[in-house]
């Protein structure tokens, strides 16, 4: 009997049902999508963020200072001031590999041009690598995407090279022009782009690693390496010192992705290494994260009440006709009680359909919108589907709540000769 | 009574019989008419809340992205150092939406150690280079060259040491410096005595450098700032309209031109404003996103809810129709009520939205947003069409029905 009236309750109000059906669909709908992009924008953001280049940096522990002043380098050459270039796939076998998003080595050379001593900087452009059976690629075009080159980018087993534009402008060349520096091997160099970056860059000549190694005569050297990963700003346990860590706390400490964890790990990985993080680019980062991450969550909380509200407001408008109806149904004898779960089953009913297809219309709305503005899928978990119906029966619930204790207070003569 | 008197009166009578109607519907159904204001004011607050936060956010976003420092930056052409009236044209060009230092830098020896000095204006450089970890603060009894220009062997000037350049050259420091940390600058033969009174650690080239104050450095080498650093907020354009300003401000165009050599250029640091264009870009269009879903919804809600509300009256539009009111003046009817629903609700969600968006402001952003009552308009004539299309819709559903029907109840 009582799934009879169920039943016939939504079939004789189709069209009724069907309006509060979709409120409940498109509030949940709506719902589902802002906590999917609030949840995923932080790690999207973070990727954006590396748009800032590397933000740790990795040199030799018995290092000179460096004497560079706007392009030009006045460090002394040091034996033992080199990684090894042999060491740095190491980079991508640490814990971490995920989180690296690419690593460039660099090696300045002082050469000799017409517009007097000029550094050339060795690195990988977009270097293919292996470590085991882990094949990738890494180089500056993943360590610094905001370098702007016109032309083409060189390769890194040829004699191609980017010049800064500063100097290019002194020197005279432009992209497809060949030009020679005057060192011991005096190799002549293909200009295949003009690089347009920091002030140092813009007053060097970016050459392929091998190149840079055979003009300074050192094969493998590698002077410092870039490196830009996916980190988690920095919190109290970050702040703290290492050595004065508990082994519990360290261990912790160890297995965040931490700017400084990694570091310290990147020191650990590569013989002789010291790793640092840049501040500016690691400090910075996690205030813009944060912010960012809880405006878009600031932004679905109240999406998400709005979202209630609407259902609810749905809710309220179908019960509260059919006052005609409690009042027969009491009349003939049904308890408050029998009346409520009525009421009850019919919401839940289309808190669970009108939810199910939110939840599926909130998918398609979070995966668009992550396609359309970061161009990569932002994922709706599964675990969110019993949550977010969970939240839509509550919604429902509530929503009806109100309006049902209403209708039972009437007394049931009163209402069915139609003065209420 | 004149037959035009009596349209007029009969006019008023129908005007005010109109309001009455109107009157009483909200009063007799509070509950439902209250439902349905709720829903129009529930989405004007958060179409209110969203679009304060639109804009607001982003100009917000952008002073947190100067905590990266220097966006633009000044530069002699090579080899020369800037006029000396070039910060004060930087400054007079900026105003307030900006900070400005001035860098000059040498490279001066320590026994046989080259190091680069860098004379600049330490106090604004801290505050630009927010990232910077500056340690120590040993007061250094200064007996400064600038304050005393007439002492023969001017005491140790107080400098900002970089954390490798401390290791390097500060005498038994093993990371640690003693408090008599004083270094023999040498620059082109002359002398300086530099005390180690902070440290500062980026990871980055500051750590290789010693840091002076302007007047020391240039008192002591003579050399000039070649570069100023500056920190700008504002949109992509406003930044590209600040530096054409200034390089217009800092190359005059002299009768002489041409022959003043290579002009001063203001450049973008790429790194900085690239990253920023980035992020930024991709903010404003998750927001934009999001907006724009929570609107359509929002809407939509509305749209269910006062539909609801009106097909509900089937029974009052029948007994009117039945009492002979004609087609148009129900719908006129249904749409004023909408209409007033519309604009109530509307006024309501506008100021809990500038509200709301004050609170998520200061709660994100620590610091009050101004409203903007710019979009009230907006809101105020979405709020009212929603309404009207929640009238309209069901009225001509309505329409080809005849009243005896709906009155017989089916």
């Amino acid at each position: 009997m009582f799934a009879r009236l169920l039943y016939q309750s939504f079939l004789r109000q189709r069209r009724r049902k069907l309006l509060a059906g979709v409120a409940v669909a498109l509030g949940v709908g709506v719902a589902t999508a802002m906590i999917a992009v609030a949840t995923d924008i932080g790690d999207k953001i973070n990727r954006e963020l590396r748009t800032f280049g590397a933000n740790i940096v990795i040199y030799s522990k018995v290092a000179d200072l460096d004497v560079e002043v706007g392009g030009r380098n006045l460090t002394p050459a040091n034996d033992g001031a080199y990684l090894n270039e042999s060491d740095l796939p190491r980079i991508k076998g640490t814990f971490w590999t995920h989180n690296i998003i690419g690593f460039a080595p660099l090696l300045p050379v002082t050469v000799k041009t017409q517009a007097g001593d000029v550094q050339l900087v060795g690195t990988y452009f977009d270097k293919h690598l292996k470590l085991g059976t882990q094949e990738f690629t890494t180089g500056m075009k993943q360590t610094n995407p905001w370098w702007k080159v016109s032309g083409e980018w060189p390769k890194d087993d040829s004699r191609d090279v980017l010049v800064g534009e500063s100097l290019a402008a002194k020197l005279g060349v432009k992209a497809g022009d060949n030009f020679t520096v005057e060192t011991g091997h005096a190799p002549s160099l293909h200009v295949t782009g003009i690089v347009s970056a920091d002030q140092a860059t813009n007053n060097q000549i970016v050459a392929p690693l091998a190149l840079a190694q055979e003009i300074l005569g050192r094969p493998g050297a590698v002077r410092r390496v870039l490196l830009s990963a996916l980190t988690k700003p920095e919190d109290d346990l970050a702040r703290r010192n290492p050595d004065t860590m508990s082994p519990e706390m360290h261990d912790r400490w160890y297995c965040s992705p931490y700017a400084n964890s990694i570091a310290f790990q990147m020191e650990e990985a590569i013989p002789g290494a010291k790793a640092e993080q840049i501040r500016q680019v690691a400090q910075n980062e996690g205030t813009v994260l944060s912010r960012i991450s809880g405006l878009m969550l600031l932004l679905a909380a109240a999406a998400l009440l709005a979202a209630a509200l609407a259902v609810s407001a749905a809710m309220a408008t179908t019960i509260f006709e059919r006052r005609g109806e409690i009042g027969l149904m009491k009349a003939m004898g049904a308890g408050k009680a029998m009346v409520a779960a009525m009421f009850m089953a019919e919401a839940a009913v289309l808190a669970i359909l009108g939810g199910a297809v939110g939840f599926g219309i909130g998918a398609l709305l979070a995966q668009q919108l992550g396609r359309m503005v970061f161009s990569s899928t932002i994922q709706v978990h599964a675990v969110l589907l019993p949550i977010v119906l969970g939240i839509a029966m509550a919604v429902t619930f509530a929503g009806s709540a109100a309006s049902i204790r209403r209708a039972m207070k009437l007394e049931p003569a009163i209402v069915l000769r139609g003065d209420a | 009574m004149t037959p035009l008197a009596k349209k007029r009166k009969q006019a008023g009578h129908q005007q005010s019989m109109f309001l009455r109607m109107i009157w009483r519907a909200a009063l007799v159904r509070r509950g439902r008419a209250l439902t349905a204001l709720l829903a129009v004011a529930v989405a004007a607050g958060v179409t209110t809340t969203l679009l304060n936060l639109y804009v607001d956010a982003q100009a917000k976003l952008r002073t947190e992205f100067r905590n990266y420092g220097a966006n633009v930056v000044v530069v002699a052409p090579d080899g020369s150092s800037l006029p000396t009236d070039a910060l004060s044209k930087v400054e007079s060009v900026i105003g307030s939406r900006g900070m400005a230092v001035p860098v000059a830098y040498a490279v001066a020896k320590v026994g046989g150690t080259p190091v680069v000095v860098v004379g600049t204006d330490l106090e604004r450089a801290k505050q630009m280079n927010k990232w910077w970890d500056l340690s120590g603060t040993i007061k250094v009894t200064v007996t400064s060259s600038s304050t005393a220009p007439d002492t023969p062997t001017p005491g140790p000037v107080p400098a900002i040491f970089g954390i490798r350049a401390q290791q390097a050259l500060v005498p038994n420091s093993q990371g640690l410096v003693s408090k008599s940390g004083v270094v023999p600058l040498v620059f082109d033969g002359r002398m300086l005595q530099v005390a180690n009174a902070q440290w500062v650690k980026t990871g980055a080239a500051e750590d290789n450098r010693i840091y002076l104050d302007l007047p020391d450095f240039t008192k002591w080498t003579g050399v000039q700032p070649s570069t100023i650093e500056i920190a700008v907020s504002g949109s992509t354009e406003e930044i590209n309209a600040t530096m054409e300003q200034l390089t217009q401000a800092l190359n005059p165009p002299t009768p002489k031109a041409g022959e003043g050599g290579a002009p001063i250029e203001v450049r973008p640091v790429r790194q900085i404003q690239e990253g920023e264009a980035r992020v930024l870009g991709k903010t404003r269009g998750a927001l934009l996103g999001s907006t724009a879903l929570v609107i359509i919804v929002a809407a939509l809600c509305v749209l269910a809810t006062l539909m609801s509300w009106v097909l509900d009256r089937r029974r009052d539009f029948a007994v009117m129709k039945a009492l002979g009111a004609s087609e148009a003046l129900l719908q006129r009817f249904f749409a004023a009520e909408a209409a007033l629903i519309g604009a109530l609700g509307s006024i309501a969600g506008f100021l809990v939205g500038i509200g709301a968006a004050a609170w998520i402001g200061r709660v994100n952003f620590h610091s009050p947003v101004v409203p903007r009552f710019g979009v009230f308009p907006e809101v105020l004539i979405g709020g009212v069409l929603v309404a009207l299309l929640s009238a309209i819709v069901p009225i001509s559903f309505l329409r080809g029905i005849q009243p005896a029907v709906i009155l017989r109840g089916e």
